[in-house]
C-alpha cells in the first residue's frame, strides 16, 4: 500500500497490534510442529496402532495331511463331520446379542440353550470353561456332531438363524483299519498354546489360534508338513467389529500326506498278539513271587532288517487315539495320564527300558572277540561261578562242559560270559582299575548304539542305559548321601545294599562286571535299540535309524519326498564274527532256547534267528526278551513282569512271523496267506489328483496265541 | 439509496448500473480482501469434503442418506456467505449503532438456554432445537456481540478524538458488557466458549489501549478464576476427566483417553500425503467419535496427510495474517478492535480445535472454524468474516 492512512493509532496499540500477531502465529506455528511430529516424525508408529486398529483375521484351517500306511491305507485321516457354528460378530449385531437365535438352535440341536450360550462367550480371566478362546471373529463351533437333519433345518430356515452356519467340515479321524491301533506311533492332536503361537510368530509358518498341533507321535514329528497353511482373509472392522471390506486373503494350503513303512495288516496281527501273549502271561505261575504273572505292560517291534524301516510297532497298555478329537473329556485325560491305567499314552517300544537279559549276550560275545579271545574258545560252561565266596549261578543251574562261544549264545550259558568278564575286569585293574583300562564290554555296548538314542522319527525315544565307570560315579555322586543314610550294615537286603553303595558305590566291582555281562544288572535297554541291534547283524552289520515315516507326498500328489534310511554306524565286528554268531543265533531257533517256539519252522526256507531273554528286576517279576530276524524281518519283543523270553513271548513273535509268510503249524508255506513275505519297496500309487491309492485291508486277523499256525 | 441506519452509500461512488457499480474500479467488490474471503472458501470446501468423508458411513447418524451432512454443511456454509454479504452491506459502523439490539438478542438467547427450552449436546448445555435439525448455539453470536459491544464502549472517546486511550471507566463498563454473557455461559456451562471470550476480552482490551494494569489485572483474574473453577467444582466430572486425560493420555484408553488416542492414531496413521480423501481407515472404521464437528481435523490429517491438514493450518494462517493487516490499517480505533476481537477468536479456537486432536490441548467442544459441521458456529464465523470485510471496504480511500 502506497498510502497508509493516517490511523490517529497511539504506538502502543501498534506495539500490541504486533505482540498479537506474534502470539497467532506462534500458536499456529506450534501446530504444525505438532503436526510433523505426528504424521512424520512418529507416522510409522502410529500407522501400526491403525492396521491394529482395523484389520481383523478369520482364518480358514488347512486340512490336514492323512497319515499313510505302506500299502496307501489311511491310519489317520479326516472325516467331514457337520459342525455348526455360530458367527459372534453377526450375533453381537442382534439386539438381545443373539440370545433368541441361539435358543432356537439350541431347540433344533437338543441341546441346553445355556450350554450354547457358554460356548460362544468369550473367554476371559472370569469366565470357567466352556467359552471361546479363539478369535471373536472367527465362527465358533458349537457342535461337530449336528445330523443331517439338524443341518438340513438351519440351512433351509436361514432367515431365522442369522450368524448360524451349519458345514461339513474335516476332522481328525484314526481310522484303525483292519482293527489296528497304533495310538502311540499316530500320537495325537490338541489346540494351541499361547506361548506356542508367541514362538512361532516371526517363523515361517506362523501358528493361528485355532490350530491343532501334534503332540507325540507321527502327529508331532511330521506336524509342520502335514498341518499345512491356513488360510487368512483379513477384513476391516470398524469401531463396533463390524466388517466394513475384505484387505486380504491367502488360500489355505492343505498339509501333505504322509506314508509310514506301517503295514496296518501286520500291525494288527502284532498288537493282537501281544495283547494275547500279555493275556495268556497273566494266566501262569510265577514260582519266584508265588503269583500269576502280572505282565503289566508290553511291545513289539517288527522291522526291515535292511533297511530300519518299522512294519508295526506296538505297546500295551493302549487306549483309542480318537478320544482326543474335538477336545479330550476331563475323564478321558485322568485315565490316559494315570496310574491306574499304567501310563497307556506312553510307547514302551521307544520309552519303555529295561535289562536285556541275554538277548544282550551277542554284544559281550563281540567284546570277547575284539578283546582277543577265540570264538571257538573252548569255554568251561559250569552251573555256577564264584568270585570272592559271592556265587553267581547258570541260568536253571544246568552245566555245559567246554563250549565255543557259539554254544554259550546257543544254550544261553551265563557262567560262560561271568569267567571271561571277571577276567577282563582283573586284567583291567579289578577293584584299582587302571588308567587305562581296555572295559571291552563296555566299550562294545557303546558301539552297538546302546545307551543313546537311535534316532528314529518319533519324539520322546529313551536312551537306555550302560552301567559303566562314568555313569557308576556319576549315580553314586547323586545317590550317596541318600544312601549312606538309609544304609544299615545289619539291616534288611535292601538296607545292606544301601550301606554296600554307601561306601563303594563308586567302584565298579566284580560283581558288578559279571552281572552287566548278561545283560542283568544296571543295564537299560529299549526294545527299538535291541531291534536295530539284531536288524544289522542280519543284514552284515548296518546299524539304520529306525524310520517310520517312509514318504512325504505333497496335496496334489505332485512333489514325492522319500525319506531314505540313514545309518548310525556299523557293528563293531568282522564278517566272521558276524557270520559266526548269526549261525549261533540260528542254532538258538533250531536246538537252542527258542527251539521250542520254533518247531515245524521251514528253516530251509525261511532260516531263523532268535535269542532269548529273562531279566531279572529287584522286587518285581522278570522281563521276558525275545529278538528274532530272518533275512528280511527282525521282531523284538519284551513284556514286563511276563516270565521267560521265549515263554511268554515266543507263541506271539512266532505267530507274526507266520502271518508274515503265510507259514502253517505244520511248516507249509501258502504265499497267497503271506501278508508281506518281502518288505514293501515301491510306494503306493498316487493319482494325478494327488489320492493315493489304497490296497484293501482284507481280512480282520484274530489272534492265535498259544494255539500257533498260520492266520486262520 | 441508504441502509436502515442511514449511512449514504452513494458518499464513495455515483450511482450508475448496479453491474458496473459491482465492477468500478473503487466498488465495494474490488475493495474486498479477495485473500480471505478465497481462504475462507477453501477452507468451507475442505469441511464439506471432510465432514462428508467422516458421515457418509455413519448411518446411525444420517438417516440413511450419505449427503446428509454434506448437504448440510453446504447450506450452512451458504447462509453464512450470506450473512457475511448482509454484514458488508450493513457495514460495521451500522452495526456500531444496534449494538444495544444485538446485546439485547444475545443475552435473551443465552438465557433462553438456561429454561427448559435449551438442550445438552455432548455435555454442553448450550443448545437451542428448533427441530427439522436444526439448532442454535446462543454463545456463538454472544462472541460477536461481545467483540461489537466492547469495542464500541472502548473505542467511542477515542476515535471521537477526546482521548488518547480508554479511560478506566470506559473499560469496567467494557468489561461489566462482556461480563454478563459470560457469566451465562459459565452457568450452561460451556467452559469452550467461555475460555474463547476470555481471550477475545483480553484481545480487545490490549488492542483498545487500555492501560497495561487492565491487561494484567484481567489475566490475574483469568487465573483466579480458572483456579476457583476447580476449586468450588463448578466443573462437571467429564470436563475433569477431559483434563486428567490430557494429562495423561494412557490412562482409560477406552474411556475419557478414548477420544484423543484414537484421533492422534488417525493422524499419526496419515503420513505424508494421507491415506486418500475417503480411505481413512480410522474415519471410515468410525474410530474417532464426533469427527465432523469437534474432531473433524483427524479426518484431514489421516486422509489428506501431513500436506492436506498443513494446508488447513496455513489457509488460517493467510486468513489472520491478512486480518492482522487489516486490523493495523483501518483508520478508526473501533474497527481495529473489532478486528482484533475476531483474531483472537479465530486463532484461540483453530489452536484449541486443531491442539485437542494432536494432543496438546485438553478437549473442549470448539468447533474448527469453516471446517468443522455446524450452523451457529459457521453462521457467527461468517459474520466475523463479513465485519473484517467492512472493516476494509470501508476504510476511506485516499486519493
Amino acid at each position: 500500500m502506497s498510502n497508509i492512512p493516517e490511523t490517529g493509532r497511539t504506538p502502543r496499540v501498534t506495539v500490541r497490534l504486533a505482540v498479537i500477531q506474534i502470539l497467532v502465529f506462534s500458536l499456529l506455528l506450534t501446530l504444525g510442529g505438532r503436526l510433523w511430529y505426528l504424521q512424520i516424525r512418529n507416522g510409522d508408529e502410529y500407522t501400526a496402532k491403525a492396521d491394529n486398529n482395523h484389520v481383523q483375521q478369520v482364518v480358514q484351517p488347512a486340512t490336514r495331511g492323512a497319515i499313510l500306511d505302506a500299502r496307501g491305507i489311511p491310519l489317520a485321516d479326516n472325516e467331514t463331520r457337520l459342525v455348526v457354528s455360530a458367527s459372534r460378530t453377526d450375533l453381537m449385531k442382534m439386539p438381545d446379542d443373539g440370545e433368541a437365535v441361539l435358543t432356537r438352535l439350541a431347540g433344533v440341536l437338543d441341546m441346553k440353550p445355556a450350554d450354547v450360550m457358554a460356548k460362544v462367550r468369550l473367554c476371559d480371566a472370569k469366565t470357567p470353561q466352556p467359552c471361546w478362546n479363539g478369535s471373536p471373529y472367527q465362527p465358533i463351533p458349537i457342535t461337530d456332531e449336528a445330523t443331517t437333519q439338524q443341518a438340513l433345518q438351519i440351512r433351509e430356515r436361514a432367515e431365522e438363524f442369522p450368524g448360524i452356519s451349519a458345514e461339513p467340515t474335516p476332522v481328525r479321524r484314526y481310522a484303525a483299519p483292519g482293527e489296528s491301533n497304533a495310538a502311540q506311533v499316530l500320537g495325537y492332536l490338541s489346540p494351541v498354546t499361547d506361548e506356542e503361537i508367541k514362538k512361532a510368530e516371526d517363523g515361517p509358518s506362523p501358528l493361528l489360534r485355532s490350530d491343532q498341533i501334534g503332540r507325540s507321535g507321527l502327529e508331532r514329528t511330521y506336524d509342520a508338513e502335514l498341518r499345512g497353511k491356513a488360510g487368512v482373509t483379513r477384513y476391516e472392522v470398524d469401531n463396533l467389529g463390524r466388517v466394513i471390506g475384505k484387505a486380504k486373503s491367502e488360500q489355505a494350503q492343505p498339509g501333505s500326506n504322509v506314508i509310514t513303512s506301517i503295514d496296518a495288516r501286520v500291525q494288527a496281527v502284532a498288537e493282537k498278539e501281544l495283547a494275547l501273549a500279555m493275556k495268556e502271561a497273566r494266566k501262569s505261575f510265577d514260582k519266584n513271587t508265588g503269583t500269576n504273572y502280572k505282565a503289566d505292560a508290553g511291545a513289539v517291534v517288527v522291522m526291515e532288517a535292511k533297511t530300519g524301516r518299522v512294519v508295526a510297532m506296538a505297546s500295551n497298555p493302549t487306549y483309542d487315539p480318537n478320544a482326543w478329537v474335538g477336545g479330550i473329556s476331563a475323564r478321558d485325560y485322568k485315565q490316559l495320564t494315570g496310574k491306574d491305567s499304567n501310563y497307556p499314552l506312553l510307547n514302551r517300544a521307544i520309552q519303555g527300558q529295561a535289562a536285556p537279559g541275554s538277548i544282550f549276550k551277542v554284544i559281550p560275545t563281540t567284546a570277547a572277540v575284539n578283546a582277543g579271545y577265540s570264538f571257538e574258545g573252548p569255554y568251561p560252561c559250569p552251573s555256577s561261578y564264584s568270585i570272592g565266596g559271592q556265587v553267581f549261578k547258570n541260568f536253571e543251574s544246568a552245566g555245559h562242559g567246554d563250549i565255543s562261544l557259539g554254544q554259550a549264545l546257543e544254550v544261553s550259558c551265563d557262567t560262560v560270559y561271568y569267567g571271561l568278564a571277571h577276567q577282563q575286569w582283573l586284567k583291567d585293574g579289578g577293584n584299582n582299575p587302571k588308567k587305562d583300562a581296555k572295559d571291552w564290554f563296555y566299550k562294545t555296548a557303546h558301539q552297538f548304539g546302546l545307551g543313546k538314542t537311535t534316532g528314529i522319527d518319533l519324539p520322546g525315544e529313551v536312551s537306555g542305559r550302560v552301567p559303566d565307570r562314568k555313569w557308576k560315579k556319576d549315580y553314586w555322586k547323586a545317590n550317596e548321601k541318600a544312601w549312606c543314610k538309609s544304609g544299615k550294615k545289619d539291616g534288611d537286603y535292601a538296607q545292606r545294599i544301601a550301606y554296600e553303595n554307601c561306601l563303594e558305590g563308586m567302584k565298579m566291582r566284580a560283581g558288578d562286571s559279571v552281572n552287566y555281562s548278561i545283560g542283568q544288572g544296571d543295564t537299560l535297554v529299549t526294545p527299538i535299540q535291541m531291534a536295530t541291534i539284531y536288524a544289522a547283524i542280519s543284514n552284515g552289520g548296518t546299524l539304520y535309524d529306525p524310520s517310520v515315516g517312509k514318504a512325504i507326498v505333497s496335496a496334489d500328489g505332485k512333489h514325492v519326498q522319500e525319506i531314505k534310511p540313514k545309518s548310525h554306524g556299523r557293528l563293531p565286528m568282522d564278517a566272521a564274527t558276524r557270520k559266526k554268531i548269526n549261525e549261533a543265533l540260528a542254532g538258538v531257533a533250531t536246538r537252542g532256547t527258542a527251539a521250542w517256539r520254533f518247531v515245524g519252522w521251514p528253516q530251509d526256507k525261511i532260516p531263523m534267528h532268535a535269542k532269548t531273554g529273562t531279566a531279572e528286576v529287584y522286587g518285581k517279576q522278570t522281563t521276558s526278551w525275545f529278538a528274532t530276524y530272518t533275512k528280511d524281518y527282525t521282531i523284538v519283543m519284551t513284556i514286563s513282569q511276563g516270565g521267560t523270553g521265549s515263554g511268554a513271548s515266543g507263541p506271539a513273535v512266532r505267530n507274526i512271523y507266520n502271518a508274515l509268510y503265510g507259514v502253517s503249524a505244520d511248516g507249509t508255506i501258502d504265499r497267497k496267506k503271506a501278508l508281506l513275505p518281502v518288505p514293501q519297496r515301491s510306494l503306493p500309487r498316487i493319482d494325478s489328483n494327488g489320492t493315493i491309492q489304497a490296497q484293501p485291508v482284507g481280512r480282520v486277523y484274530k489272534a492265535v496265541g498259544l494255539g500257533g499256525g498260520a492266520p486262520q | 439509496m441508504t441502509t436502515p441506519s442511514g449511512y449514504p452509500i452513494r458518499r464513495y461512488a455515483p450511482e450508475p448500473g448496479t453491474w458496473s457499480k459491482l465492477t468500478a474500479r473503487d466498488s465495494v467488490v474490488r475493495r474486498l480482501d479477495w485473500v480471505i474471503l478465497l481462504a475462507a472458501l477453501a477452507l468451507s470446501g475442505i469441511g464439506a469434503a471432510l465432514v462428508y468423508s467422516a458421515t457418509r458411513n455413519r448411518t446411525e447418524l444420517n438417516q440413511g442418506d450419505p449427503y446428509y451432512f454434506l448437504v448440510r454443511h453446504a447450506l450452512n456454509t451458504g447462509i453464512g456467505i450470506g450473512l457475511a454479504v448482509a454484514t458488508i452491506w450493513l457495514g460495521h459502523r451500522t452495526l456500531r449503532g444496534a449494538v444495544p439490539i444485538l446485546y439485547g438478542l444475545s443475552i435473551l438467547l443465552l438465557l433462553t438456554v438456561l429454561t427448559p427450552l435449551g438442550s445438552t449436546i455432548n455435555g454442553a448445555h448450550s443448545w437451542i432445537v428448533i427441530g427439522g435439525g436444526f439448532s442454535v448455539q446462543p454463545s456463538e453470536f454472544a462472541k460477536i456481540t461481545i467483540i461489537l459491544g466492547m469495542a464500541m464502549l472502548l473505542a467511542a472517546k477515542v476515535d471521537a478524538g477526546d482521548r488518547e486511550h480508554p479511560d478506566h471507566r470506559t473499560v469496567v463498563q467494557a468489561l461489566g458488557l462482556a461480563a454478563l454473557p459470560i457469566a451465562i455461559v459459565l452457568l450452561m456451562p460451556d467452559l469452550g466458549s467461555v475460555m474463547v471470550m476470555a481471550i477475545i476480552i483480553l484481545a480487545v482490551l490490549l488492542a483498545s489501549g487500555a492501560s497495561n494494569r487492565w491487561v494484567a489485572g484481567l489475566i490475574g483474574t483469568a487465573v483466579i478464576g480458572a483456579v476457583l473453577v476447580w476449586q468450588l467444582g463448578v466443573l462437571d466430572q467429564y470436563q475433569i476427566d477431559r483434563f486428567a486425560a490430557f494429562a495423561n493420555p494412557a490412562l482409560d484408553p477406552a474411556g475419557v483417553g478414548y477420544n484423543t488416542n484414537q484421533a492422534r492414531i488417525a493422524i499419526g496413521s496419515g503420513g505424508l500425503l494421507g491415506k486418500g480423501l475417503f480411505h481413512g481407515t480410522q474415519t471410515t472404521g468410525q474410530f474417532v467419535p464426533e469427527q465432523q464437528t469437534d474432531f473433524v481435523f483427524s479426518v484431514a490429517g489421516e486422509e489428506l496427510g501431513f500436506v492436506g491438514a498443513g494446508l488447513i493450518i496455513v489457509l488460517l494462517g493467510v486468513i489472520l495474517w491478512r486480518a492482522c493487516r487489516i486490523a493495523r490499517e483501518t483508520t478508526e480505533l473501533y474497527g481495529t478492535v473489532v478486528a482484533a476481537g475476531i483474531i483472537a477468536w479465530f486463532a484461540f479456537q483453530a489452536f484449541e480445535n486443531i491442539g485437542m486432536t494432536l494432543g496438546i490441548m485438553p478437549v473442549a467442544g470448539l468447533p474448527l472454524p469453516f471446517v468443522s459441521y455446524g450452523g451457529s458456529s459457521m453462521f457467527a464465523i461468517w459474520i466475523a468474516v463479513g465485519l473484517l470485510q467492512s472493516i476494509k471496504v470501508q476504510r476511506p480511500i485516499s486519493a
